[in-house]
């Protein structure tokens, strides 16, 4: 792997931020974009722009085919069973919400009960919640040990009669967690249990294969992977999208419109109403060429060597304390640094062009089961390098140094 | 900009030591307050006495070292001061953390002025103005007796 040619494709990477070399280090939060991704998005715009799937003249064919190229892109990139299983959204919260809602309004009374973890982002949380205001679901939180791992035998003990549905991320973003989903989608098999996966984190940095997985829904959000704001994935089994009433209504999810009756397109389009990100769903198709060109065994690779570094390197700083210790850890690092609050680190490292994170990271449930309040994290993308932790280990000894640490 | 503007020594200093730090005994007004972006939280408790004169101010609370030292310079400039001279006071400093205004009340002695201008800084640093408003808004709150909690989010 050829990390200087790869950062060369990243434009923004030879930014100067407050007169230092931008160490972009916030790649959980989102990735940078690569120079095929912005020119496709200029190119489509500048030379093929139309909208898809409605008028009949050439460009509009044009756009629609390249739309759908993506779609299949995503759906070998997953390894989907068929394109129709591979629904746009806005992003992984507007695919969890989908789900949510519909599933919700398909599946879950009064008491029903719906399983989630202490690790999830609000995005796989919140959307539950609204069953819980709105049906009377009961939402179960399966517990994590203090180095970031779900407790299994205890996940086991929380599902009842009663639970419908399970939701759980396939990598943290705050301690690095990569969840045992095949270990997970098992137990759930064993009680007919669907489980929706928040691949928000996961989709970037390991290998996504949900015919392995056999989980029956898994949100991308394209903006991490190397992909345009405002393009997100839902992958659901064939048998659910059939069988799930519609989301959004509007344009294109239609079939035919009557005063008194309605009847809504097939798949993937039932879930696909009004003017889609067009050009960022075909931009996207490059972002996935990109993790191609570099193979996402490298990148693994390249990412793990690079996680235990960080790990090893900050471990030496004194009175940093790294949040969880998970089995199996992406290169999502979170910590804190005794005296010195993550928001004063932040805006130290800043002044350094470091980018890193701080806060609750939208995980309050996972910050108060941690006792903590806030966290500083640095989070890894495929263009990061050694260089990049050794600017931010010495940016750290310099907050240090402000607050006269020893 | 500069790191050493936004981390003066007084700052630092208050931030490690925060002063009025606990809950005072008969307070009469409390008000809670809280930053949803970043979890800071800060819980306000003022006695005022018989002539309206904030006889004790004390917070509780946790965040990072600009939000601490703000609290606690706050409540050092504010005790003592009658409950009109208090509001003018937040006033003050709301408009030196937003529009760069200098200090110049006839309340506060000189030492006092130095004390709430090393806070000035972090008008360089739109993303931490909320870290320092955040007691000041709370204070707000508990003087005129409002029940809801602070929310930075919901804020000018």
């Amino acid at each position: 792997m050829d990390i200087n040619s790869i950062r060369s494709q990243f434009p923004i990477l030879s930014k100067k931020i407050n007169g230092k070399q931008l160490v972009y280090l916030d790649s959980s939060n989102s990735s940078q974009k690569p120079l095929n991704v912005l020119n496709s998005l200029d190119y489509f715009y500048k030379n093929e722009f139309s909208n898809i799937g409605r008028s009949i003249h050439s460009l509009a064919v044009n756009a629609t085919n390249k739309f759908e190229e993506t779609r299949i892109s995503v759906k070998n990139f997953i390894n989907a069973n068929s394109k129709e299983e591979i629904i746009f959204t806005k992003n992984a919260t507007e695919s969890i919400n989908l789900i949510a809602t519909t599933f919700g309004q398909m599946s879950i009374k009064k008491g029903d009960e719906i399983l989630i973890t202490e690790l999830e982002h609000h995005s796989n949380y919140v959307p539950w919640h609204y069953l819980r205001e709105t049906r009377g679901a009961i939402i179960k939180f399966a517990p994590i040990n203090d180095d970031g791992d779900i407790i299994i035998e205890k996940f086991k003990e929380l599902i009842t009669s009663k639970t419908k549905i399970i939701a759980v991320t396939h990598l943290s973003n705050v301690t690095g967690t990569i969840v045992p989903i095949k270990e997970i989608v098992e137990i759930a098999r064993k009680k007919n249990i669907p489980v929706l996966v928040d691949g928000c984190q996961s989709a970037p940095h390991i290998k996504i294969d949900v015919k392995d997985l056999d989980c029956d829904f898994y949100a991308i959000s394209c903006h991490k992977v190397y992909g345009p704001t405002g393009v997100g994935i839902l992958y659901a089994k064939k048998k659910w999208l059939e069988k799930l009433p519609p989301y959004n209504g509007g344009g294109g999810m239609i079939s035919e419109v009557n005063k008194n009756q309605i009847t809504y397109a097939p798949l993937p389009e039932k879930y696909e109403a009004g003017t889609m990100p067009t050009a960022e769903v075909v931009a996207f198709n490059e972002s996935i060429k990109f993790m191609q060109s570099i193979g996402i065994d490298n990148i693994i690779k390249h990412e793990n060597e690079l996680t235990n570094y960080t790990l090893e390197k900050l471990k030496k700083i004194n009175s940093v304390n790294i949040v969880g210790n998970p089995r199996n850890k992406a290169g999502v690092i979170s910590f804190t640094i005794k005296g010195i609050h993550p928001h004063d680190i932040s805006t130290i490292v800043d002044e350094e062009g470091v980018a890193i994170r701080a806060g609750h990271h939208c995980c309050q449930i996972l910050h108060k089961r941690l006792n903590l309040n806030a966290t500083a994290r640095a989070s890894i993308g495929v263009y990061n390098t050694k260089e990049d932790i050794d600017v931010l280990c010495d940016a750290i000894k310099n907050c240090r140094k402000i607050f006269e640490l020893k | 900009m500069d790191l050493k503007q936004l981390y003066q020594d007084i700052i630092l200093e208050h931030g490690k030591s925060p002063r009025n730090f606990g809950i005072c005994n008969e307070y009469t007004h409390e008000a809670k307050g809280h930053n949803p972006l970043c979890g800071d939280q800060v819980e306000v408790y003022l006695k005022l006495n018989k002539e309206s004169k904030v006889e004790n101010l004390t917070f509780k609370g946790s965040g990072c070292a600009i939000s601490i030292a703000s609290t606690s310079i706050m409540t050092e400039l504010v005790k003592g001061k009658s409950i009109e001279k208090a509001k003018k006071l937040v006033v003050d400093f709301l408009n030196m953390i937003k529009n760069g205004t200098i200090i110049k009340s006839d309340e506060l002695d000189e030492d006092q002025k130095t004390k709430m201008m090393s806070l000035s800084g972090v008008k360089q640093y739109p993303m931490r103005v909320k870290c320092a408003t955040l007691a000041w808004h709370t204070l707000t709150s508990a003087m005129e007796g409002n029940k809801e909690k602070v929310n930075t989010e919901v804020l000018d």
